[in-house]
């Protein structure tokens, strides 16, 4: 197979906050929440003190470590459940087609006429800020691109010479979208949920920037960003290093998705040894 | 053909497919097409029926509609003895009856799946769950249709179309069915690979007491596979009868303007050609529905109502108001041919 | 009519370009047709047919390039023509019909507008004259009320009216030289008769030469006096229609003659088991050492594996590439 930069590059970047992420307890100095310490108060980055610390003297290269864990967890939870309501949505709409087909996209299109962050914002109001919430609202608001792909997938499917040899074999059509539908379309719908995971990963740290998502002192890139509002032209490295690690988060989730898009073509696979 | 004897497998009476167009919100007014209207047939056991004719004369429908995709708009379906009023039967006891071979071997079968995946599940679907019977079953199928025992751990896009199409064959057999509709199943592949094709569903009709609806627009391929030929036009059988009827003394001029159609290669002349194109279904010719390019229509062919089949004599059946006027110079033709 | 060919292909060879390495899809391509002649080239997908007619008409693009050979139209060699030159070819002398007109027509301009703008382009007569002898061209292709129809887009007419229209188009300027590929595959069958005859009598009636090209062995004979099968990039055999069908000389043709069920042959001598050809068509990247066919030869030797056959003539006018031709 050919060199892939994007794929490569992409891969390397979300592996490498995955590992960030995992291992966080262990490759950080001290501790994000705690080792808060006055002395140390906005140190710059140096020998000790590698990404420099905040107003409250944390380690901010902790903070960033930890931070991976939560956009993580946020990114891939919330559009994971974004794919499943999306696919069951868009797959049976296309399948079944008559009314539920239009109840679908009435659904569809009202998600899209209102802007996903401004829905979760509500959404967001109305729970308690906090991780579940979060995921809920990010995990409620962001299925309707993938319901659109799947709903087109399975139009274009269903007419195809295996679905009908399965309705004539005698499955039911939960086995039929499940069996001869589903596997033929993951290939884009992986590739949507990559690139959504990178919208989500923006949207967590938007909505804890505006204090409605993680709420200090907890360390999400989002709400290290808002805090570190009033030091930008002092202590710059406060918002500069979350700053960088959404950026690569994002950067490398969208390189990995679009990697995905040019060999997750079902001609392209050879035979699994 | 009115008595359901031991020896017919497959009974449509008075079929009808129609499906309504426009209509809705913004539509227009709502109006229906006759896809199949009133459509008799009858399939004996070990018999290959040709079904004959253009796009759009709903032989597909028709067949469809046997097997359950399509519900019709009424009539009646007897598979095997068992009435299957549209939906009424269960899927899986009508799959366990009638199984189809579909024209594009490319579109047919799932990429995503390899050979075995695709004869299993069918099986464990039906109840065998024993997975040593199922792969005796596999085995024994792939050497039926001429393939090799290491080509069931294969994807579909490792084989040329003729093995494509042997697999679809295969797919079709898993259920030990007795009735395969097989949709123009040559039609997709290259000239050189269809006589395998051709000859491995003659055997196994032989083999397996199979009994073939076959759909093609292919005369040849009809008329050297097929016991019996029916000919449809706009959703009715216009002539039906066994094969040497219909290929050495065609009585209804549509039937005989497509024989004449084929290209000869020896240039010989097959036959008056007609004119024009099939009327748009939605609005259907009164009377006789061909009579707007038959060479032989009068005025009492345009008047309503739609002619009768009426059996001419050895169960020959045409729809035609003329067919006894025709016949004088029908025998002159045939015996110049 | 002249002594000199309308067309001479000699030693025709397509190169595709793949990663780097170049395949000769089609080789030792040669052929004339005469004035008026109507000449058939049959195969099967992937034999090379239909970009031996592309090249002919200087439309082959990336990957696929002439790699070799000369094609001489009417005396001038023309493989090596500009795109201007070409353009100025193409339409007016030597036009092409496609097997899915859809494709071919611009879907945003109505059917009267590109027939005229053929006069406009290749005859420089004004818009108005243009329509005038668009309106003729449809009628001359039997399209009913023709003043009607120019101004239909290609969406609103069926396949077979989609097909009269390209043959109106191509055969406007009154070419020398028609190329039609698969022109009838995507039709129904009494539709395709009224097509191919249209064919005919145009190309009758305009003097055009016409190449035929087709899958179908039955209808090229039908259509054609001459008949050129393909495999594998090369003409194996190249005939008279007739002697194609009666006397196939090459093991490729007359496997292919014994394969066909032909409409009649049960009537007439019961049903036969059907001649099978064993194996598959090559790949490009496949094609075999020696006889291309030799894989898939019931009468395949050493030689045949070793040895690329050369074209040896048969009595009139027509040769074979065949070490052992029957």
């Amino acid at each position: 197979m050919k060199f892939r930069a994007n794929l490569v590059i992409g891969g390397v970047l979300f592996s490498g906050v995955i590992i960030a992420g995992i291992f966080a307890p262990w490759l950080a100095h001290t501790d994000p929440v705690m080792d808060a310490n006055l002395m140390y108060a906005e140190e710059p980055p140096g020998g000790e003190f590698w990404f420099g610390t905040d107003a409250q003297g944390r380690d901010i290269y902790s903070r960033v470590l930890y931070g991976a864990r939560i956009s993580l967890t946020v990114g891939i939870v919330s559009q994971l459940i974004n794919t499943v309501i999306g696919v069951c949505l868009g797959l049976s709409a296309g399948y079944w087609g008559g009314w539920w087909d239009d109840v679908v996209n009435g659904l569809t299109n009202m998600m899209l006429a209102i802007p996903s962050l401004i829905f979760a914002l509500a959404i967001m109001a109305i729970l308690n800020p906090g991780l579940t919430s979060l995921l809920i609202a990010l995990g409620l608001t962001n299925w309707s691109f993938t319901c659109r792909l799947a709903r087109a997938s399975a139009l274009s499917l269903k007419s195809q010479g295996y679905v009908q040899a399965a309705k004539v074999l005698g499955y039911g059509d939960i086995r039929i979208m499940l069996t001869q539908l589903l596997p033929n379309m993951l290939g884009p719908i992986i590739v949507i949920g990559t690139l959504g995971m990178g919208g989500a990963v923006l949207a967590e740290a938007a909505l804890s920037f505006l204090g409605l998502g993680i709420r200090p002192p907890y360390p999400s890139w989002g709400s290290m960003l808002s805090d570190a509002r009033d030091q930008i032209t002092t202590a710059p490295w406060i918002s500069i290093f979350p700053g960088l690690a959404i950026f690569m988060t994002v950067l490398g989730l969208n390189l990995l998705g679009d990697g995905l898009r040019d060999i997750l073509d079902p001609q392209a696979r050879t035979r699994r040894a | 053909m009115n008595n359901p004897s031991e020896d017919t497998i497959l009974k449509v009476e008075d079929l009808a497919v129609h499906f309504p167009v426009g209509g809705g919100l913004f539509g227009g007014p709502r109006r229906h097409l006759h896809a199949v209207d009133g459509v008799d047939l009858e399939l004996k056991r070990g018999e290959c029926l040709g079904l004959v004719g253009e796009s759009g004369c709903g032989k597909s429908t028709l067949a469809l509609t046997i097997l359950g995709l399509q519900a019709p708009t009424r009539g009646r379906i007897v598979l095997d003895g068992h009435e299957v009023s549209g939906e009424g039967m269960d899927r899986k006891a009508r799959a366990r009856i009638a199984q189809m071979v579909f024209q594009d071997p490319y579109s047919s079968l799932n990429p995503r799946q390899t050979v075995r995946k695709t004869l299993e599940a069918p099986l464990r679907l039906h109840g065998n769950t024993a997975t040593g019977e199922i792969e005796g079953r596999i085995g024994e199928m792939l050497a039926r249709v001429g393939l090799r025992p290491d080509h069931a751990d294969r994807y579909p896009h490792e084989f040329s179309g003729g093995q494509r199409q042997r697999i679809g064959i295969a797919r079709a057999l898993i259920l030990d069915p007795k009735i395969i509709i097989l949709d123009e199943p040559v039609s997709a592949l290259d000239v050189s690979i269809r006589a395998q094709i051709i000859n491995l569903l003659l055997e196994l009709k032989e083999t397996l007491g199979l009994s073939y609806i076959m759909i093609s627009h292919d005369l040849g391929v009809v008329e050297h596979m097929s016991d019996r030929v029916a000919v449809m036009y706009l959703g009715r059988i216009v002539e039906t009868g066994d094969w040497e009827t219909i290929f050495t003394n065609p009585r209804h001029p549509y039937t005989r303007a497509l024989i004449s159609a084929i290209p000869d290669p020896f240039k010989r002349s097959r036959g008056e050609k007609i004119t024009g194109e099939i009327p748009n279904p939605l609005n259907m010719p009164t009377g006789c529905g061909f009579h707007p390019r038959c060479p032989e229509a009068r005025d009492i062919c345009r008047m309503p109502p739609v002619p009768q089949l009426e059996e001419i004599g050895g169960a020959h059946f045409v729809r035609c108001r003329r067919v006894h006027e025709l016949a004088v110079r029908n025998e002159a033709l045939v015996s110049s041919v | 009519m002249t002594a000199q060919p309308l067309l001479e292909v000699e030693n025709l060879r397509i190169d595709l370009a793949v990663g780097g390495k170049r395949f000769p899809a089609v080789q030792d391509i040669s052929f004339t047709i005469d004035r008026g002649e109507t000449m058939g080239l049959v195969g099967e997908s992937g034999c090379g047919k239909s970009i031996t007619s592309l090249a002919l008409i200087g439309l082959l693009r990336d990957p696929l390039m002439i790699g070799g050979g000369t094609i001489r139209f009417d005396g001038r060699e023309i493989q090596n023509l500009s795109a201007s030159e070409m353009r100025k070819l193409r339409g007016n002398r030597i036009s092409m019909i496609f097997q899915e007109p859809m494709t071919a027509l611009n879907p945003l301009s109505p059917v009267g507008r590109q027939i005229a703008e053929m006069f406009v382009l290749h005859k420089g007569t004004s818009w108005k004259e243009a329509e005038r002898l668009a309106v003729e061209a449809l009628a001359s292709v039997r399209v009913p009320a023709p003043e009607r129809r120019i101004k239909d887009y290609p969406h609103q007419l069926s396949g077979g009216m989609r097909q009269r229209v390209m043959i109106a188009i191509a055969l406007a300027c009154s070419p020398d030289l028609l190329l039609a590929d698969e022109p009838t595959t995507a039709l129904d069958v009494t539709v395709q008769a009224e097509i191919l005859d249209l064919i005919r009598e145009l190309s009758a009636a305009k003097g055009t030469a016409v190449l035929m090209i087709s899958h179908d062995l039955g209808l090229i004979a039908n259509m054609c006096r001459r008949v050129g099968v393909m495999y594998a990039g090369k003409l194996v055999e190249e005939r008279t229609a007739e002697d194609v069908f009666r006397s196939p000389s090459h093991p490729y043709t007359s496997g292919l003659v014994a394969s066909l069920p032909l409409l009649g042959a049960r009537a007439r001598h019961g049903r036969q088991r059907l001649k099978e050809i064993s194996g598959v068509v090559p790949p490009v990247s496949a094609f075999p050492t020696g006889c291309r066919f030799n894989p898939r030869c019931y009468a395949a030797t050493e030689r045949c594996r070793a040895e690329d056959p050369a074209a040896t003539a048969l009595g009139n006018d027509g040769f074979v590439r065949c070490h052992y031709h029957e």
